[in-house]
């Protein structure tokens, strides 16, 4: 859901960009405060990860396709902060070097995707696994974070005055209901399989 | 270490070379868009060097495609530790 140029009014994109940048900084102080040595790599790694995985887009329903975000698989593996830092960085070089979402629409992809599908979903996830398996925590999560982000685009869609709320709202959460099994369904495989085999890499910081 | 991170690069660049493997639907976002017509209201407001993910200069799709992923998961990842260690310095 990269939003192009175009789509936003620049009331809307300027404050995209404001509290983007404002959240950003607050997690770039966080990042320092528990980034260990050997995290550095895997920051690079899981932005490869996510930017590869992020072109493998998979059909949905009637035509459509979706793919993974992948807030929460860095969120739970670098912690939410350094994990909104790689999904930024990620959406930044889309934006940049392969036309994926507009420059002016950045502030508000960051938001959407590097914020409430990263750092919100983290302190859901963390919410949701006091009260059920992990497994089922990182499903919900995970697919909580994919529909909470379409239902900010389309927020933003309709304070733009794009389209009415009551078209684009229903229509982006309907959509991004389907998508976001299928990022569930990634997101459950892949943090299982680092889960298993290097369980050392996965952020314990940040209970509630 | 050094295995975890040529494993999870190796990972990302054998996804990037599969992506022609990926659908061509329009995306949630874009589905919308032209469903309820202001997918016309996109613009580009600067010209990117690797457009709609296809390297320049290939003639075959499939390996433009790939080649577009292999540099984005170079790039992504360079830039990635190096942000890493930037975040790491001052402490």
């Amino acid at each position: 859901m990269h939003i192009p140029d175009g789509f936003l009014s620049p009331p809307v994109f300027i404050s995209g960009w404001v509290i983007s940048l404002g959240v950003l900084s607050y997690a770039q102080k966080k990042t320092r405060e528990y980034l260990k040595d050997k995290m550095v790599p895997l920051m690079g790694v899981m932005a490869a990860f996510i930017f590869a995985a992020q072109m493998l887009n998979f059909p949905v329903l009637g035509g459509t396709s979706g793919h993974l975000l992948g807030g929460v698989l860095a969120a739970v593996t670098l912690g939410p902060y350094a994990g909104a830092i790689v999904l930024s960085l990620v959406l930044f070089v889309q934006c940049l070097i392969f036309q994926d979402g507009g420059l002016s629409a950045l502030g508000a992809n960051i938001f959407n995707m590097a914020i409430i599908g990263t750092i919100l979903s983290y302190y859901l996830y963390v919410l949701l696994r006091k009260a059920m398996p992990r497994s089922v925590a990182i499903f919900l999560a995970s697919w909580l974070s994919v529909v909470m982000a379409s239902f900010f685009c389309a927020l933003e869609l309709g304070l733009s005055g794009t389209s009415p709320f009551k078209v684009v709202l229903p229509a982006m959460l309907f959509v991004h209901f389907f998508i976001g099994i299928g990022e569930a369904m990634i997101t459950v495989l892949v943090l299982s399989f680092i889960f298993k085999v290097r369980p050392d890499l996965i952020y314990t910081g940040g209970k509630l | 270490m050094k295995k975890t991170v040529l494993f999870g690069l190796l990972m990302a660049m054998l996804l990037a070379i599969f992506s022609f493997l990926a659908s061509s639907f329009p995306d949630g976002l874009e589905r919308v868009a032209e469903n309820h017509n202001f997918l016309k209201n996109a613009t580009n407001i600067f010209k990117v060097p690797i457009a709609d993910y296809l390297f320049p200069g290939i003639k075959s799709e499939k390996l433009a495609t790939s080649l577009a992923g292999l540099a984005g998961v170079i790039i992504v990842f360079l830039s990635g530790v190096i942000l890493g260690k930037l975040l790491q310095r001052e402490r």
